[in-house]
């Protein structure tokens, strides 16, 4: 279990990069905890994989360190850095039987037999695949496959740090649910260092302390999942967490005052920064509809279950709302947005405001 | 709508059953045919019964020959598919240097039999060859036409070149379709080289490797154009095949009815391989 700092990394697949897009990894600077559970949450192809890759060191960086406790690891081998990490597509000895594949890496470091066998069975008991111990890996289906390689990381308990891959895309809801809570069990009881990448928020809401979100090569925002829904640091987490997310205003600010077309909207604060192109944003849940406020027309009602989303018009804009599963809309609706949502960014940042 | 119920649509395969009868079912019949008879020339014919059979399978020179194809397919084998392995995990998996590789490997398996005869019987010539006069100016006694271990060896180290790039292509063929994935995984579980290769990329390989040794040692069964040029069989019989031996009778002693009733045995001795070659081949796909 260590602490792991990423100093000043960047990364690009490319011979020579020149230009800023020539990177994968823009540059991050970050430090993942000891014993803190990560999820690593973006879209595809903004360096999740990438960022892994370099942790576990199957990549080198092309600029930065990286530190495991202090100590430089930056050119150690994979081995030497001694970390477990689970792939998005199952990687299955197929010659070798389910218990082999598990034994497969603490053979490979020399632990005792007697070692192995506890381990094995302790790990085979946790992916719910001990009847199949004795069976030749080749004929499984894509989700046991999936859970031996999850079991392969799993099994070694001496561990700098687990990653995870994406590593339930190819497994069925309900057993996703089972292994995801066993994750978080695994994590409380021998509190290693999890790094959980996904594209799934719930997923990484629910796995994680702390949640990482990356964009285009960087990570723009790293916090609770509470304050990554309450103030987004950027816009596209505005629009990435959350269902819907965040919707986000072109505006004119003037004082406490921001300005959508026609309408004046009253800020909590006045922002500390007004110059470049300014947004508004404001999530759903806190866009309450009722009889005083904006007039708006409504496009759209989906029930979702728990509550409703409205989708409304207002000067021409798109705009969500959350109503409660049985309040009602009104005949000429009106919105109004609670002033302890409301985010306003400079160039899609979000800056802060003084009351 | 009823259905008219004639024999007429066995015209349309006749073609092909004249095609097949006269350039398979004749053939081979005459060879049947020759070797239960025995024959003074003149096209006066006796009938002999199995006494062909019989003295072939009673012949020490039968069983010689039968010998030095298996030693000669052992050898071979026990060379080119290690070799070919070898040289095909060390190939480029990407770059300008696949290309190159790719048409250097391809390069042997292009040139016809009996120019690869001919480009060793002149190249391991002790007067005037280059690997042959080399060889003897280094000090090596090198002498194919009356050493018949050197024969053995000219004739081994043709079939090497010729060939081993066939069981290279076959296995590099096996190792590019291993997605990166696997070996990054190998390293995180902290695998050796060799359990790399023992556990990820033999597996991949195996199939085409089963293809590999069975076409191998057919082929290598078979053989013929290229000792026929080299050495002719010899020194003495040290490289008569089982091929050459059976045109040596047929056309050079002109003993139809031996030469027919060899051809036969020959004859379901590869039948008998093939047979081999489509049963593992079918029960290891039916196994996955
Ligand atoms: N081996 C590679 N060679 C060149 N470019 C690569 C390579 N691997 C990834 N990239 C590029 O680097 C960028 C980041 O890729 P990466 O795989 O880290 O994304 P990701 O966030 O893991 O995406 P996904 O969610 O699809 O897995 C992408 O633009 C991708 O095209
Ligand atoms: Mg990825």
């Amino acid at each position: 279990m260590a602490r792991i700092d990423l100093d000043h990394i960047r990364h690009s697949y490319l011979p020579n990069p020149q230009k800023e897009t020539d990177f994968a990894l823009k540059e991050v600077h970050h430090t993942f905890q000891d014993g803190g559970a990560y999820a690593l949450l973006g879209p595809s192809g903004c360096g999740k994989t990438t960022l892994l890759n370099i942790i576990s060191g199957l990549l080198h960086p092309s600029h930065g360190k990286l530190l495991f406790n202090g100590h430089d690891v930056t050119n150690l081998s994979t081995q030497e850095r001694n970390i477990a990490q689970v792939f998005q597509f199952p990687v299955i000895y197929d010659t070798m039987t389910v218990y082999d594949n598990l034994a497969f890496p603490l053979r490979n470091r020399g632990v005792p037999e007697a070692d192995v066998d506890r381990k094995v069975r302790e790990t085979l008991d946790m992916i719910d695949l001990a009847d199949w111990a004795k069976r030749k890996a080749r004929g499984l289906t894509a989700d046991q496959k999936q859970k031996i390689s999850l079991g392969r990381g799993l099994v070694r308990s001496d561990v700098n740090a687990i990653l995870f891959d994406e590593p339930l895309t190819v497994i069925d809801p309900h057993m996703k649910w089972v292994l995801r809570s066993q994750l978080k069990q695994l994590h409380r009881r021998f509190g290693y260092t999890m790094v959980y990448v996904t594209h799934d928020q719930t997923e990484a809401l629910t796995f994680a302390d702390q949640v990482v979100v990356m964009y285009d090569g960087g990570i723009v925002q790293i916090g609770t999942p509470a304050e990554l829904f309450e103030r987004p640091k950027h816009t596209f987490v505005g629009y990435f967490i959350g269902s819907p997310g965040m919707n986000v205003l072109p505006v004119e600010v003037e004082g406490k005052t921001a300005r959508f077309g026609s309408l004046a909207i009253v800020l909590p604060g006045a922002p500390e920064k007004t110059e470049g192109s300014m947004e508004l944003g404001i999530r759903p849940e806190y866009v309450r509809l009722g009889r005083v406020g904006i007039g708006v027309s409504i496009s759209k009602v989906e029930d979702v279950g728990r509550h409703k989303v409205v989708r409304a018009k207002m000067e021409g804009r798109e705009i969500a709302a959350i109503v409660g599963e049985d309040e009602e809309i009104p005949a000429e609706p009106k919105l109004r947005f609670e002033p302890a949502g409301i985010n306003v960014y400079a160039d899609s940042w979000r800056v802060e405001m003084r009351a | 709508m009823e259905k008219t119920w004639n024999n007429k649509a066995w015209f349309l395969v006749l073609p092909v059953l004249v095609l097949v009868a006269f350039s398979a079912v004749i053939p081979l019949m005459t060879v049947v045919n020759y070797s239960v008879q025995d024959t003074f020339g003149n096209n006066q014919f006796f009938w002999a019964g199995t006494e062909w059979f019989e003295e072939l399978l009673g012949s020490s020179r039968f069983w010689q020959a039968m010998g030095r194809n298996l030693v000669f397919s052992a050898i071979i084998l026990a060379i080119e598919v290690p070799l070919g392995i070898l040289i095909a995990l060390n190939m480029p998996k990407k770059g300008w240097g696949v290309p190159v590789c790719l048409v250097l490997m391809a390069l042997p398996l292009l040139v016809p039999w009996n120019v690869v005869g001919t480009i060793w019987q002149v190249f391991g010539r002790s007067d005037i060859g280059l690997f042959g006069y080399y060889l003897n100016k280094l000090g090596f006694n090198y002498n194919y036409v009356q050493d018949p271990i050197d024969a053995w060896f000219t004739v081994i180290i043709m079939d090497v070149w010729h060939w081993t790039s066939l069981v290279v292509l076959l296995c590099y063929a096996g190792l590019v379709s291993i997605p990166d994935a696997f070996y990054q995984a190998a390293k995180i579980d902290g695998a050796s080289r060799w359990a790399v290769f023992r556990y990820i990329q033999l597996p991949k390989m195996q199939r085409v490797l089963l293809i590999a040794v069975l076409l191998r040692f057919m082929d290598s069964f078979m053989i013929y154009t290229e000792p026929f040029v080299v050495t002719g069989g010899g020194p003495g019989n040290s490289t008569t095949f089982l091929s050459i031996d059976l045109v040596k009778m047929a056309l050079g002693q002109f003993d139809l009815g031996p030469a027919a009733a060899m051809s036969l045995v020959y004859f379901l001795i590869i039948l008998l391989l093939s047979w081999v070659f489509y049963t593992v081949m079918t029960n290891y796909d039916a196994e996955r």
